[in-house]
């Protein structure tokens, strides 16, 4: 239990100490915040526009803060996670790791609470200057958003550790990683409004993992509803990735 | 003084190319043994396998009285090992190394006692990557011996190492069988495994193909002995009386004699009985480099 701790707590402090990491987790969800809740403000649609209502009425603002604190779990599950593992994997840590008695449950493990905790201090900066400097309304439920977020950064974060499983080298993982992140970005709900997406676009962010995350941590948040369907469906991305990350799992 | 590590007729193929042929060894308690070979010879495959990293296709191991095909997780808590081509993150400090690893094996020692006595505490908040060549190897040896180990695996450590580095390393491996854990050295430099070795395989296309100390394969398959030395004697054909000595031959006040065995000493008692005191009087001595070469019929270069 002690190395586990430990493991994991050297593993947060390299996590802290890879740059893109940072970047994507930390800076880049604050900066988007920034750009967007400027542009759009937080006036919620009353259909002012021929009855076509953006944002399903709420305030563009109260609707991203939520969506950004999924991109922040995305962040470190898409791309500090997956290099991380796959870089381990190719330049033979994961081998000197084993070597040392480390057991694939432990080390995917340690893996699992870097990226929680990673994603928690994340969407703690982000909420803490979101709420200052932002016109965002505090959360219906600000219960049920931390049940969500929980739920969100634990599965999600298990999504992340089974792409860097299977990718054979830190840069695919890396590449893969940031293209999904940004197409999540684009079609999870945490872009454009989901009402003017094209079809295609649309359909995409159906199936985007990421979307019943954010759907998940944005219903609490604006009208303190839990979102049964998503986190079913986040649920199962969960169980089906940390179990599929375990048999795939190859140390070198 | 029992034998702890066992290993025969070990066999490793990966689909059609054969890794391993057909490999045994015996390592005794509180020796350096090595596995001598070129690049591809089936050395770190067969490490890996009796480290119980990978799984053997046939052979029978036993470490430590252990099998490491069924009891892998009990045997890694009792060897140390310093793999070939693994590394550290290159963001992890010393110091956290040390701590990550020591925390690994329960009741193991303080790993600031380790950073002492591996010199490292000057660098521990050094990361693995601004390290040398040098540094990285001190530091690997520390973490592979941090559970203090009865048996230490060490794969290929002064490949890549400058000169002096690699007789720092060498210390540091003498150092950690002074320790009083028992040594096996994977490499394929012919004069590590003469310095370093108590007894050592040679390994050649997944097979051994000599095995003993250095001295005795080198007494067995070196071949003739030189003794050189200079005198302004004319007439020294009364050494080629002497039994070991096969041919004398001489340039100049040069003479060179070819012998066997015992040569050297009967050589320079006949010398003395005879008047001359050469003070250049040597041996030139076959080398594992000219082993190997009898053995495979080429260099380990090639």
């Amino acid at each position: 239990m002690t190395s586990l701790l430990k493991m994991t707590w050297v593993e947060t402090k390299l996590f802290l100490r890879e740059p893109v990491t940072v970047l994507f987790t930390f800076a880049l969800p604050l900066m988007v915040l920034y750009v967007l809740g400027g542009v759009f403000g937080n006036e919620g649609d009353t259909g002012g526009n021929g009855g076509f209502v953006v944002y399903g009425g709420y305030g563009p603002t109260n609707w991203y803060t939520p969506a950004y604190v999924g991109l922040a779990i995305a962040g470190v599950a898409m791309i500090g996670v997956p290099a991380h593992i796959a870089e381990y994997r190719e330049r033979g840590v994961l081998r000197r790791l084993r070597a040392s008695s480390v057991s694939r449950t432990g080390f995917l493990s340690a893996q699992l609470i870097v990226s929680f905790f990673i994603a928690a201090i994340g969407s703690v900066l982000l909420l803490a200057v979101a709420f200052p400097s932002t016109e965002v309304d505090t959360p219906v439920s600000a219960g049920l958003f931390l049940i969500a977020f929980v739920l969100g950064a634990v599965c999600f974060s298990a999504f992340g550790i089974l792409v860097g499983t299977v990718l054979p080298t830190a840069r695919a993982a890396q590449s893969a990683g940031l293209l999904l992140w940004f197409l999540f970005m684009f079609v999870s709900g945490a872009g454009p409004p989901p009402e003017v997406l094209p079809e295609s676009l649309a359909a995409i962010g159906e199936y985007a993992p990421l979307t019943p995350v954010i759907k998940m941590l944005q219903e609490p948040w604006l009208s303190g509803e839990w979102a049964v369907g998503p986190s079913v469906a986040v649920l199962a991305i969960g169980v089906v990735s940390a179990g599929a990350a375990y048999f795939l799992f190859k140390w070198e | 003084m029992g034998s702890v590590i066992s290993v025969e007729h070990l066999r490793k193929t990966y689909g059609s190319f054969v890794a391993v042929d057909d490999i045994s060894f015996e390592v005794e308690e509180g020796e350096i043994f090595g596995l001598l070979g070129p690049n591809g010879a089936g050395k770190t495959t067969s490490v890996e396998i009796t480290q119980g990293l990978r799984v053997p296709d046939g052979g029978d191991i036993r470490v430590l009285g252990l099998d490491p095909r069924t009891q892998a997780t009990q045997l890694r808590r009792l060897v140390g090992s310093q793999l070939q081509e693994s590394a550290l993150p290159g963001r992890l400090k010393v110091w956290e190394a040390l701590d990550l690893f020591a925390s690994l094996v329960p009741g193991g020692p303080e790993w600031r006692e380790v950073m002492e006595r591996w010199s490292l505490t000057e660098k521990a908040s050094a990361s693995f990557s601004s390290l040398s060549g040098g540094q990285r190897q001190r530091l690997l040896v520390a973490l592979a011996v941090v559970n203090e180990p009865r048996v230490v695996f060490l794969d290929e450590m002064t490949t890549g190492l400058d000169p002096a580095a690699r007789r720092a390393t060498w210390q540091l491996i003498e150092a950690v069988r002074d320790g009083g854990a028992t040594l096996v050295l994977v490499t394929h430099f012919m004069d590590e495994a003469e310095q370093l070795c108590d007894r050592l395989a040679i390994v050649d296309g997944g097979r051994v193909v000599a095995g003993g100390s250095p001295q005795s394969l080198i007494a067995e398959y070196g071949g003739d002995l030189q003794v050189n030395f200079s005198t302004d004697r004319p007439d020294v054909s009364f050494l080629e009386a002497i039994e070991w000595v096969d041919s004398v031959s001489r340039r100049g006040p040069h003479v060179v004699v070819v012998g066997r065995g015992p040569v050297l000493a009967l050589v320079g008692a006949e010398l003395v009985r005879n008047g001359i005191v050469p003070t250049d009087l040597r041996v030139q001595q076959a080398t594992l480099e000219d082993v190997f070469l009898r053995l495979t019929g080429r260099g380990l270069g090639e």
